[in-house]
């Protein structure tokens, strides 16, 4: 394999903060050597040369929550179409989560996501399984085999589980294996027939409300399960000050936890439901603006640990729908970086510190050698340009559906350029349209 | 951290008239999905409309020619008796055809059917389309899907603007006004769509809304309206002009919302002990149906005070009103 040199770049290693210019040297799919020193005239002299300009250079980013469709819900989503637009949006690992049909609750099923990926995604794609069997909230599934097939945590993906024993059980259990347990947050009780953030809002558009207390009663009781077991645990995504209050107190503790947040959340509130725009509606739902500032403030603070595109196409079918019966859900793979970067450009929160909850810190918890700039980690890069305007139009976007709350929105900064795995997929020219070699004894 | 809130719920005001002779405002919008959004004057203009309807709705010779030739549709996800045969004789009163619908909500893919019953009817060409669904926000998305005009016959617990204008109606004739009075709501404001349409059109026109009723059927964030809210009948009713009972909406309560029927009506049905304490000249309303002896005792809502089948007339005039004000829309184009 040549070497892949990329040069005259801003350098952002959100793992450690610093910030240089300089370029990066590639070989064999790992970072050679970085800094001032990769410049032309001291390269090898086949090595691959990009200019980038003066751009951001990063890490590729790495989503801990996005639907990929496959198995059975093809129609929505494929390995191919998200790890598209993963790659259009700069995330260079998906982690696809467990609710699929089949469930991911068999060492079979990680086998077949591994190796659909391994033929068909163009950028890493890393299997999630499901934490209970058939994801009924009830029965463990096996935490030992799905590991050496190579899932990277347990979650019931959109599903909390309410058996307070169940829960305690899988963390003590996850111990042995030091495995992540993630969850997401939502008692479907207290939601009952609710459909967005409880509140004036939704009371004028007459529409039933999800309370906040819904999300922090299960944080709460899963934060104490974890003071009493002593496991590894990871809120999917929280969206309101009273979790935000909680997972501050259980960090202070010492507890072993972290949690996420969904980028509609950060970069959305409830009032872009207005009329009914079922593309907002999600889970969890947006909340008040006074609640979107608290999550930027904890994403400042290091409360929260990483976003989410908490990816989830939908197809026209189920959201052109009166809004209290449509699906939940929007597709974010694409648009994830972008929108981000709204926060950059709002002076909210500085860059290597959004691009850290992207990189850096998912990175550390699924044990991904990408997510660094350092000489040895995985070469999974991105050039971003960051001022770069653009009018997001639904009908170019690379996932298989196209709902997302971003339809027609001004967005500012993109990823020009993305290299899995030391190969240039995206952006300007490149050699390699796929960077995973096809296995030919493949029957896919 | 500052605290976020919402534009106030009074509606848009009318552009001040700078010139004597300046022509009446009239109502020139397509579609009436709701009474958010509508300015005073346009109130004002439909209830003036109603008014001369009022009067041809008591003769012999009911019918004008003034839809003659436009195909109306009543488009009922939801069962209903009165708002329906009311829409229809209105439409058949102004000389319209008139097409009844009622979509059974039984289906599993509701939103299906709407969205393709809103199409297929569209394929035929109607001038006008009275939609009732069980869902906020479907009749919305129903306009977007036709060409013609439409009417919110009220979808879920968001808005049914037909109603709150006829109870303004009845209001208006029965006290010469609206301006200034004390109007108490009470009941089951949580489910209620009637309570939102009516908190707006009567906000817009001066009256003193209270809101009155169990806080667990209380909207949550409606404290946030400025309205007083009462959670004692008797102090909520103190000085009241007109008293709005609401239909306890059992059918659409899947958690616990009370514990009965009969611990509601002790604390929340409108009886003559808890009348007396309201105005003297106090004035009875209930948008129907009724659950006598649950909301509302049997002899105040047959009482020299209760307007309830008055309001009944006034919805026939209202709906000829609002048929005839969007049809002049039709005529200007």
């Amino acid at each position: 394999m040549d070497d892949l040199a990329l040069i005259n770049a801003r350098l952002i290693d959100p793992a450690s903060g610093v910030e240089s210019h300089g370029g990066v040297l590639v070989r064999d799919g790992v970072i050679a050597d970085i800094g001032p020193a990769v410049r032309p005239g001291a390269l090898p002299a086949d090595a691959e040369l990009h200019d980038c300009q003066g751009l951001v250079l990063s890490p590729g980013l790495i989503d801990l929550c996005a639907f990929a469709g496959e198995p059975g819900a093809e129609h929505r989503e494929t390995l191919r179409t998200a790890s598209e637009a993963a790659a259009a949006g700069g995330v260079t690992t998906l982690v696809c989560r467990p609710d699929t049909a089949p469930v991911v609750d068999d060492p079979a099923i990680i086998d077949f996501i591994k190796r659909r990926a391994r033929d068909k995604a163009i950028v890493n794609v890393r299997p999630s399984a499901a934490l209970t069997k058939g994801l009924n909230g009830m029965e463990m599934t096996e935490f030992g085999l799905l590991l050496e097939a190579g899932a990277v945590f347990f979650t019931d993906g959109p599903r909390s589980v309410m058996n307070a024993q169940v829960m305690r059980r899988a963390l003590i259990y996850a111990r042995d294996f030091g495995a992540l347990i993630v969850h997401h947050l939502e008692d479907p009780n207290l939601r009952g027939e609710g459909v967005m953030n409880e509140g004036e809002f939704a009371s004028r558009l007459g529409l039933t409300g999800i309370p906040q207390v819904a999300e922090t009663i299960v944080l709460e009781r899963d934060l104490a399960l974890v003071a009493a077991t002593g496991g590894r645990y990871h809120a999917s995504m929280i969206s309101c000050s009273g979790s935000i209050e909680l997972m501050r107190r259980a960090k202070a503790a010492g507890l072993n936890v972290t949690c996420g947040v969904s980028i509609n959340n950060l970069t959305l509130n409830e009032n872009d439901v207005g009329a009914y725009r079922t593309f907002c509606k999600l889970s969890p739902p947006l909340r008040h603006e006074n609640e979107r500032l608290a999550l930027v403030d904890a994403l400042n603070d290091g409360t929260i640990d990483v976003i989410v595109s908490d990816h989830d196409p939908q197809d026209v079918e189920t959201k052109r729908q009166p809004f209290g019966e449509a699906a939940n859900g929007a597709v974010g793979l694409e648009t994830m970086l972008s929108a981000a970067l709204r926060l950059h450009h709002s002076n909210d929160i500085a860059l290597p510190r959004l691009l850290g909850a992207m990189t850096s810190a998912p990175a550390a918890l699924i044990g991904s050698r990408a997510g660094r700039l350092e000489v040895g980690a995985q070469a999974d890069l991105i050039v971003i340009d960051p001022d770069q305007p653009y009018v997001l139009a639904k009908a170019k976007l690379k996932s298989r559906s196209k709902n997302s709350p971003f339809d027609e929105a001004r967005m500012e900064g993109k990823a020009v350029k993305v290299i899995v795995g030391g190969h240039v997929i995206g952006g300007l020219p490149t050699r390699a349209k796929v960077a995973c070699p096809k296995n030919p004894a493949s029957p896919f | 951290m500052p605290r976020l809130r919402l534009a106030p719920i009074r509606p848009i005001q009318p552009p001040s008239m700078t010139y004597s002779g300046h022509p009446p405002v009239t109502f020139s919008r397509k579609h009436l999905l709701g009474i958010q959004g509508l300015n005073s004057l346009e109130i004002t203009s439909l209830l003036d409309l109603a008014d001369s309807y009022v009067e041809l709705s008591r003769q012999v010779e009911k019918k004008t020619s003034s839809l003659r030739g436009r195909t109306q549709i009543n488009l009922f996800f939801e069962s209903s008796t009165r708002t329906q045969a009311s829409f229809e004789l209105a439409g058949k009163r102004l000389g319209a055809d008139v097409m009844n619908m009622s979509v059974g909500n039984s289906s599993v893919k509701k939103g299906e059917t709407l969205i393709d019953t809103a199409a297929t009817l569209n394929a035929m060409h109607p001038d006008i389309i009275i939609v009732r669904h069980h869902a906020a926000g479907a009749v919305e998305l129903l306009s977007r899907k036709v060409d013609c005009s439409v009417v919110n016959a009220g979808d879920g617990a968001h808005e049914h603007p037909t109603q709150a204008l006829l109870d303004a109606l009845t209001i208006r004739r029965n006290k010469g006004g609206i301006e200034g009075l004390v109007v108490a709501i009470c009941g089951d404001i949580l489910h209620s769509r009637v309570a939102r349409s009516n908190i707006i059109l009567l906000s817009a026109l001066g009256a003193h809304v209270r809101l009155i009723g169990p806080s667990t059927l209380i909207p949550p964030g409606f404290e946030g309206l400025g309205l007083p809210i009462f959670t004692d009948m008797k102090k909520g009713l103190e000085g009241a002009d007109i008293i709005m009972m609401l239909r306890l909406q059992r059918e659409r309560m899947s958690g616990s919302f009370i514990p009965s029927a009969k611990e509601y009506f002790r604390y929340f049905g409108l009886d003559q002990e808890k009348l007396s304490v309201a105005k003297p000249d106090a004035l009875v309303m209930h948008p129907g149906p009724m659950n006598r002896g649950v909301e509302i005792a049997t002899d105040v809502a047959d009482g020299a005070q209760s307007l309830i089948k008055e309001q009944v007339e006034m919805g026939v005039a209202v709906r000829m009103a609002v048929l005839e004000a969007l049809a002049g829309g039709m005529r200007n184009g």
